[in-house]
């Protein structure tokens, strides 16, 4: 990332190799998530961000969004049947993340948070992206399920793909992240 | 059979109905004497203009009064069809749109039901010009409204779930895809359900129009067939074309939603 800034966040400079995960926190309000956004190009910033050495500006949006996936802290959903968002989905997939198949004929009205919240990973990670932005993605996860999610994204990491983990939990980041960045209640970013 | 012309006495007898309704209620403090008395005075003097309005262009008949008529009618729609939207389009977006949407449609319809359909001498003659006009116009212009509102209300509610579709790399046209059928629907559900009425529910305004004018039954049914399928193509084509319009400028070249261009 070069110069990345979005309604007076940063300007963020940054590099991550393939494989790595960056953790960023900060106090609550001071724009993770619209940084996140940035990176994701879901919304107008300046800045560059790259993908081995590929601007952004040189893929059309839904292609660089294909290759660096966001999962938002509160995941969107629209069908009324689980099943519709999660085709791409396996069985041993669902299994390894605490689902029955049978979750495919549920209605998404009656997922809880932490549910939701596995599930909204599982869909991303079936897309297979080179760069995964992650906000909050265990904030409503039991300690075994949160174990779960970090070994899986340890083995995905394994093969290449690269992490952005937001957190408000600096601990949790310390064990997940190889890197920690920060943003400070005025926008300005750092990085270690 | 011919028309049985009114005199002012007939109005007047009909006015003091209205003035009977607003009496009844004055009483019982249903609030409805006031806007009853108000809308009844505004029938009166904006028909009045309408009808003085008419009487010159029908007396002079040539194409550039029946085109200036016709102009004023779109703009009033489609700033008609803007002020009906909860949330619009800023910069003028959704007027601009929904007039061009109107424009598109109502007048291509009608222009072809003119010069191919109807056939009058001339095609622009302002007796079937502008009734024809009016009643696509206005129904068109309806369909706009119902279908720009659902959309541009739709897409604040549905952010999540768009923003979700297109963080896994889905384009704008399928993350919205949803919202666009919905939208589209709510503008046509009100033509479709006067197609599927017509007849059955009520006789349709033109068609009894004809017939208390003194033309056969008949001929009032052909002209109201006419008139819906001309309406149905107009709207659906309206209602399309505004929906594509706002989906467009709702997203940017980068296929992210732009929820900061309403207002």
């Amino acid at each position: 990332m070069t110069g990345l800034s979005v309604g007076g966040i940063g300007p963020a400079d940054f590099d991550i190799a393939a494989g790595a995960c960056l953790g960023l926190t900060g106090p609550s309000g001071a724009g993770k998530t619209r940084l996140l956004r940035a990176v994701a190009d879901l919304e107008p910033h300046e800045g560059e961000c790259r993908l081995d050495g590929r601007p952004a500006s040189a893929m059309p949006g839904p292609a660089w969004r294909a290759a660096v996936g966001f999962v938002a802290a509160e995941s969107g959903w629209w069908d009324a049947r689980v099943g519709a968002h999660i085709e791409m989905v396996g069985d041993a997939d669902l299994d390894e993340f605490g689902f029955a198949p049978a979750v495919r004929d549920w209605s998404v009205e009656r997922l809880s948070a932490g549910e939701r919240q596995r599930l909204a990973l599982l869909r991303h990670l079936a897309v297979g992206p080179l760069v995964l932005l992650l906000d909050e993605p265990v904030s409503h996860l039991d300690a075994d399920l949160i174990g779960v999610v970090i070994a899986r994204l340890a083995a995905c990491r394994q093969d290449g793909m690269t992490v952005i983990w937001v957190d408000h939990d600096g601990d949790r980041l310390g064990l997940v992240a190889d890197r920690i960045a920060r943003l400070d209640s005025a926008g300005r970013f750092s990085c270690s | 059979m011919q028309l049985i012309a009114l005199t002012p006495w007939d109005l007047a007898l009909a006015g003091a109905l209205v003035l009977a309704l607003a009496a009844t209620a004055w009483p019982m403090r249903l609030e409805l004497a006031r806007p009853v008395l108000v809308a009844a005075a505004r029938t009166v003097v904006q028909l009045a203009l309408v009808g003085l309005v008419l009487e010159t262009v029908f007396a002079r008949g040539s194409v550039v009064w029946v085109g200036a008529i016709a102009l004023a009618m779109l703009l009033l729609a489609g700033r008609e069809a803007s002020a009906r939207q909860a949330r619009r389009l800023a910069g003028g977006w959704s007027f601009a749109g929904g007039t061009l949407a109107m424009f598109l449609s109502s007048f291509v319809t009608a222009v072809l039901a003119l010069t191919i359909v109807i056939q009058p001498e001339p095609w622009h003659a302002p007796q079937y010009a502008i009734p024809l006009l009016g009643m696509l116009l206005g129904n068109t212009m309806t369909g706009v409204a119902l279908g720009m509102d659902r959309l541009t209300s739709g897409v604040g509610h549905q952010r999540a779930a768009i923003e979700a579709r297109l963080t896994l790399g889905d384009s704008a046209a399928d993350a919205i895809e949803g919202l666009r059928r919905d939208a589209v629907r709510a503008g046509m559900i009100p033509t479709l359900n006067a197609m599927a009425a017509a007849g059955i529910v009520s006789l349709p305004g033109m068609m009894t129009g004809q017939i208390l004018a003194g033309a056969p039954p008949w001929e009032a049914v052909k002209y109201q067939i006419l008139i819906m399928f001309l309406i149905a193509a107009g709207t659906g084509f309206g209602t399309l074309t505004a929906v594509w319009l706002g989906v467009r400028r709702l997203f940017d070249d980068r296929d992210r939603l732009r929820l900061d261009r309403l207002r």
